[in-house]
């Protein structure tokens, strides 16, 4: 069964009583909250996803609420919270559903150590991924949010879920996080994807979620196999340029990149060179989103 | 749901983890590692599932939560070794005598304890004449004071047994030094000369000690029993669990030493906390004379002993998740009042506490 077969009320209703278990990528989420604002964007967003069955067993409980009675009505605010622990501080309430997103980041960050976690978007076509790192402005997810209107398949737009057991990447796909003038861009592309309402003054600026497409979301089982490694930098009036990149380089900006190297010490640096060994890596520069497509297109067909 | 304390997961599965495997649904399963994650757990227990070899006990889709927890540890493990190492490089350069407390003691000393334990800082103790030369050769190698505000400072260096806590500005790890094992203010006062009488070398780290096992225990129970903050009562406890039956297999009269120094240090209250909780919560085995001999010295009054135990077994157990016990909030606050009693008189105590009302914190 899946969310949008739920009708609203008993979502709400079941969102408020024990909470509701959705599929996401590999794991089984709790997700519990009184908020009307996540109930209507996760009927929005995650329309396609999983209800779990009896079956399943639950990874993580996620709440997200208003902190306190007075913080109900006055500048409402929201509050995530993982099994009680609660590790940021409130955000007004309007930025509920983004925070349920940006808390959901964290937990797996923080969890999911049978994976080197990398911050990057990472997209399939043909059996070929590409892992895309980027630093916040770099343009990721307008590339990703790209792509993913031109069919590609979406793993993920935040982390590369490197298993250390298979070295695959393993799809985690969610929202697309869209930021201020990208927001615009991507609603400007024509084709049969929904981008959500904006949300304003967050910590990111304007953000607006793009939701996966249905094709990845029951695709989230087939693991995929890192073909190239492409570090993308969105610039005003930039020709589109891929150009190669050393496996030097890609390895340290990798390991910059992600969540959980530290932790994991020799086995992360064993499982990136494997990666490493096997992708082809580049940077790459880009304004014209059609003309990056093509690119990529190449890219994988090469 | 409210249940009994025996029948929350987390306490069956310390207690005895080979009957609990046995007897877990799935479900048990899964609150056994939420609530082991929330009370800073978890990766003991994946360290004692993977010491017995129980995997085959638990549904394979819970097994990368203990096989993280595990690598989590083990991070923990060598981060808390670099650490012990940077702070002798700083304290060893001034010829200056340092014992190692609690977590960071347990790694170095090889301890069961250690296992699957986190650390959130590492503790130090230096002689009270050191105390500021100590600080200055750590300052020299990259740690600063986290509490830049006169009032804290003063609080910290006047009232509390430490320097305020030191962070490390590359690393960003924290460190407590203190000069005493319990708050000079406090109204217990064990003679620390003869702590430092006690302590034993660390192989290859001349200077650099730990606390002899029996001292080790009187700590633990001491630091226990003297926090405001239960959150890692039940850590604690396993480590105090953990170091008993350590020792007690080590050495024959272990029990008897430990109640008489326990005594000459004037920590058989603790101590009688310690081995009460232990034997109710985790049900260490502890011999029935050790019991009775330190609680004639060390019991508190019977109401008072009543009253800590209602809020004790409460505040120790994971309060929020789906098994909680019926209270538990108030139990927390009532224990925090009492940590800060046992600290200080109340003449110092109520204008500490107006102070940081007014301040906000």
């Amino acid at each position: 069964m899946k969310i949008s077969d739920l009708p609203t009320k008993k979502l709400a209703y079941q969102l408020k009583d024990q909470g509701i278990i959705i599929n996401i990528g590999p794991y089984c989420i709790n997700l519990s909250s009184t908020l009307a604002t996540v109930a209507v964007n996760l009927k929005t967003h995650y329309g396609t996803y999983n209800l779990a069955t009896k079956e399943d067993i639950t990874d993580f409980y996620i709440n997200v609420d208003a902190p306190s009675l007075s913080r109900r009505w006055l500048r409402p605010q929201a509050v995530f919270s993982f099994d009680g622990h609660i590790p940021f501080k409130p955000l007004p309430q309007p930025q509920a559903f983004a925070m349920f997103e940006w808390g959901l980041n964290w937990v797996v960050a923080n969890n999911a150590h049978n994976h080197l976690i990398i911050h990057s978007a990472v997209l399939e076509k043909n059996g070929k991924a590409l892992i895309f790192p980027g630093s916040p402005g770099s343009g990721k997810s307008t590339l990703c949010a790209g792509l993913v209107t031109q069919g590609w398949r979406l793993l993920s737009d935040e982390m590369a879920l490197l298993s250390l057991k298979t070295g695959l990447l393993t799809p985690i796909p969610r929202p697309i996080s869209l930021k201020n003038q990208s927001i615009e861009i991507i609603k400007s592309i024509p084709g049969n994807f929904f981008v959500g309402e904006s949300v304003h003054d967050t910590a990111k600026g304007t953000v607006a979620h793009m939701s996966a497409p249905q094709n990845s979301v029951e695709r989230s089982h087939e693991l995929a196999k890192p073909s190239a490694v492409i570090f993308p930098k969105y610039r005003n009036g930039a020709e589109t340029d891929l150009s190669p990149l050393s496996k030097g380089r890609t390895f340290l900006a990798l390991a910059d990149n992600s969540f959980n190297y530290h932790v994991l010490g020799e086995t992360a640096f064993s499982a990136l060179t494997t990666m490493i060994d096997q992708c082809k890596c580049y940077n790459f520069t880009y304004q014209d989103l059609d003309s990056a497509y093509e690119t990529m297109d190449r890219l994988i067909d090469a | 749901m409210h249940k009994s304390l025996s029948q929350i997961s987390l306490v069956q599965f310390l207690k005895n983890p080979e009957r609990a495997s046995k007897t877990f649904s799935a479900d048990d399963w899964e609150l056994l590692i939420r609530q082991s994650r929330r009370t800073n757990l978890l990766s003991r227990i994946a360290f004692l599932i993977a010491e017995r070899n129980l995997f085959d006990h638990i549904p394979q889709s819970l097994h990368f939560h203990l096989e993280g927890a595990n690598t989590i540890a083990y991070s923990n493990l060598r981060s808390v070794r670099w650490e012990v190492l940077k702070i002798y490089e700083a304290l060893n350069q001034v010829n200056l005598p340092v014992v190692l407390l609690k977590g960071a003691a347990y790694v170095m000393d090889n301890k069961d304890a250690a296992n699957g334990r986190l650390f959130s800082d590492v503790d130090i103790m230096v002689k009270k004449a050191q105390l500021i030369d100590a600080e200055k050769a750590l300052v020299k190698h990259g740690w600063i004071s986290t509490k830049i505000d006169a009032y804290d400072q003063k609080y910290y260096r006047e009232w509390m047994h430490e320097l305020p806590p030191m962070r490390n500005l590359k690393r960003q790890s924290e460190l407590d030094v203190h000069h005493t094992i319990i708050p000079p203010t406090a109204a217990l006062k064990p003679k620390i000369e003869k702590i430092w009488d006690h302590v034993e070398p660390i192989p290859d780290y001349p200077g650099m000690f730990v606390l002899s096992p029996i001292d080790m225990i009187l700590h633990s129970a001491t630091h226990l029993f003297h926090e405001g903050d239960f959150s890692h009562g039940l850590r604690d406890l396993v480590d105090l669990d953990s170091l008993f039956k350590e020792h007690s297999e080590k050495d024959n009269s272990f029990w008897q030493t430990l109640t008489i120094r326990a005594q000459e240090m004037d920590l058989s209250r603790p101590l009688f906390y310690g081995l009460r909780y232990c034997k109710k919560i985790l049900g260490t085995q502890i011999p029935e004379t050790c019991y009775k001999q330190v609680s004639a010295v060390g019991a508190p009054p019977r109401f008072h002993l009543y009253a800590m135990d209602k809020m004790l077994l409460k505040a120790m157990t994971p309060t929020y998740i789906n098994q909680s016990l019926p209270f538990a909030g108030f139990a927390n606050f009532i224990l925090f009042v009492r940590s800060h009693y046992l600290r200080m008189p109340l003449k110092l105590l109520i204008p500490h506490l107006i102070r940081k009302s007014l301040k906000g914190e």
